[in-house]
């Protein structure tokens, strides 16, 4: 579903991406972890090309995103159109959950009905009381995101991501600015989400997530997935001296 | 200070008044619009309109406004235009204002956050989508309360218009001082006169602020 192939991103001198290969398919949940500033969320965000890629290919589901043949054999960026397209299918939910501040939670789940799939207000409305009832916020329709609490706000968040129906989600970093008890809930629907068939690529610090809930765990360093593999095996088995380090280091801090 | 010399003079203070606010109030709408056109039209990055806008800006921020008005006033025949004193002045106030507003305005888009932009082209959304529906309301509820402040600055600029013989407030007390021998009770008038004016202004921009804010006032938890 998502092909990458020799994805390498560059910022100025400083390559954040080397030659990555990464596949996702259906129904997988996949999560990238590592060492901050490794390029887990340039990567992710090159999913959905919010971040361009340099070189290499990145396909979902077959499409190339972000790039088209250009003349004379080369390449040149999609049209804006396409990539819009191609982004209607791809759910995203941020660190900072990115909502609307000047719409109520129910808004800011209708308004891309509205607006990108041109449905009419009531549909749209209806549809994203669905989706507001399916994270558990059906009460809280009305709310703006300031009078949410955190953890509420990325239910919001991910409501607004799945009420396009996308046929896949990335999640980027989507615990990590949540005060610790309010990371259960968000965890809670990203779990329901996965029973339920979701594609899922999620950069996460959330070690318990990852080992329960992915398919895989891709590990990044530098800009290289050094290792990939089932959870078993690359939390507990890994060859890679890299991993090992960073995983004792995080279950020292995690031990009380 | 004498009650009866102001209460003789109160049909020209009033009338004066009238003026003061129209020109205030057409001049600010002026501004604001031709500030917000050109807000809008630096976003497209064309960069010899980019240049002009930017010279237009340092222009009338750069120059007293004394000295455009007169410019606008006394040298605006020989291009053609020739306004009336309160035209020109009305002209003249919109033009100053519109280059605060613009950078008013351009730093309410820069305050948007780019998360919000980023949550919008991550659903697919169209460019103008994401502008009216996202950054232009972010924009508006940043600049509201530099944009009242620059409408409480204007209601002071009016008095220059008195030099070119607006027939306003100003022109009026100096009308009333000179025949009268009397500066203080005129300008003690005039004061009160601005302070009521001011003080509406004020007020009507707090109580904006206060709706607009309303809902983001825990968005710092976020």
């Amino acid at each position: 579903m998502i092909e990458l192939a020799k994805v390498s991103k560059s910022f100025g001198a400083h390559q954040v991406l080397r030659a990555v290969d990464l596949s996702v398919g259906h129904s997988e949940v996949v999560c990238l972890i590592g060492p901050s500033g490794s390029g887990k969320s340039t990567l992710l965000r090159c999913v959905n090309f919010l971040e361009p890629y340099d070189s290499g290919d990145l396909h979902i589901d077959g499409r190339l995103i972000g790039y088209e043949d250009g003349p004379n054999g080369g390449r040149r960026l999609m049209a804006p159109r396409a990539l819009r397209e191609m982004r209607r299918e791809i759910g995203m939910v941020f660190q900072h959950f990115n909502l609307w501040p000047h719409m109520t939670a129910l808004s800011n789940v209708a308004e891309p009905l509205r607006r990108v799939r041109k449905l009419q207000a009531r549909e749209a409305a209806d549809r994203a009381m669905a989706m507001l009832t399916r994270v558990g916020l059906a009460a809280k329709a009305d709310a703006y995101p300031s009078r949410l609490s955190g953890g509420q706000q990325q239910r919001v968040a991910i409501a607004r991501a799945l009420a396009m129906q996308p046929r896949l989600m990335l999640f980027d970093e989507p615990t990590s600015a949540l005060d610790p008890e309010l990371v259960g809930e968000v965890l809670e629907v990203m779990k329901s989400l996965a029973a339920e068939g979701m594609t899922m690529l999620v950069v996460t610090h959330e070690m318990g997530f990852a080992a329960h809930v992915a398919g895989r765990i891709a590990f990044i360093d530098e800009g290289r997935i050094i290792d990939d593999g089932p959870p078993r095996r690359v939390f507990h088995e890994s060859p890679e001296p890299r991993v090992r380090q960073f995983l004792q280091t995080y279950h020292d801090r995690n031990s009380f | 200070m004498s009650l009866d010399l102001v209460w003789h003079y109160a049909p020209s203070l009033l009338s004066g008044f009238a003026v003061t606010i129209l020109c205030w109030a057409a001049g600010s709408a002026l501004g604001l619009v031709l500030g917000f056109a050109i807000a809008l039209l630096r976003r497209l990055h064309i960069p010899p309109l980019n240049g002009l806008i930017r010279a237009f800006i340092e222009l009338f921020r750069g120059t007293p406004f004394l000295v455009q008005l007169f410019l606008i006033y006394a040298g605006g025949p020989s291009i053609g235009l020739k306004l009336s004193a309160t035209a020109a002045g009305i002209l003249g106030l919109g033009l100053y204002a519109s280059a605060y507003f613009a950078e008013i305005f351009r730093a309410g888009f820069a305050a948007v956050p780019v998360g919000q932009i980023e949550a919008a082209a991550s659903v697919g959304m169209t460019p103008s989508d994401t502008m009216i529906r996202v950054m232009l309301p972010g924009a508006l509820i940043a600049a509201v309360p530099a944009i009242v402040n620059m409408l409480i600055i204007l209601t002071k600029e009016t008095v220059v218009l008195s030099i070119i013989t607006v027939p306003e407030l100003m022109y009026q007390v100096q009308t009333m001082a000179a025949e009268t021998l009397t500066a203080f009770d005129a300008i003690f008038a005039m004061a009160i006169f601005y302070w009521i004016l001011v003080e509406a202004v004020s007020r009507l921009g707090s109580r904006v602020e206060t709706r607009v804010t309303a809902f983001l006032a825990h968005e710092a938890r976020a």
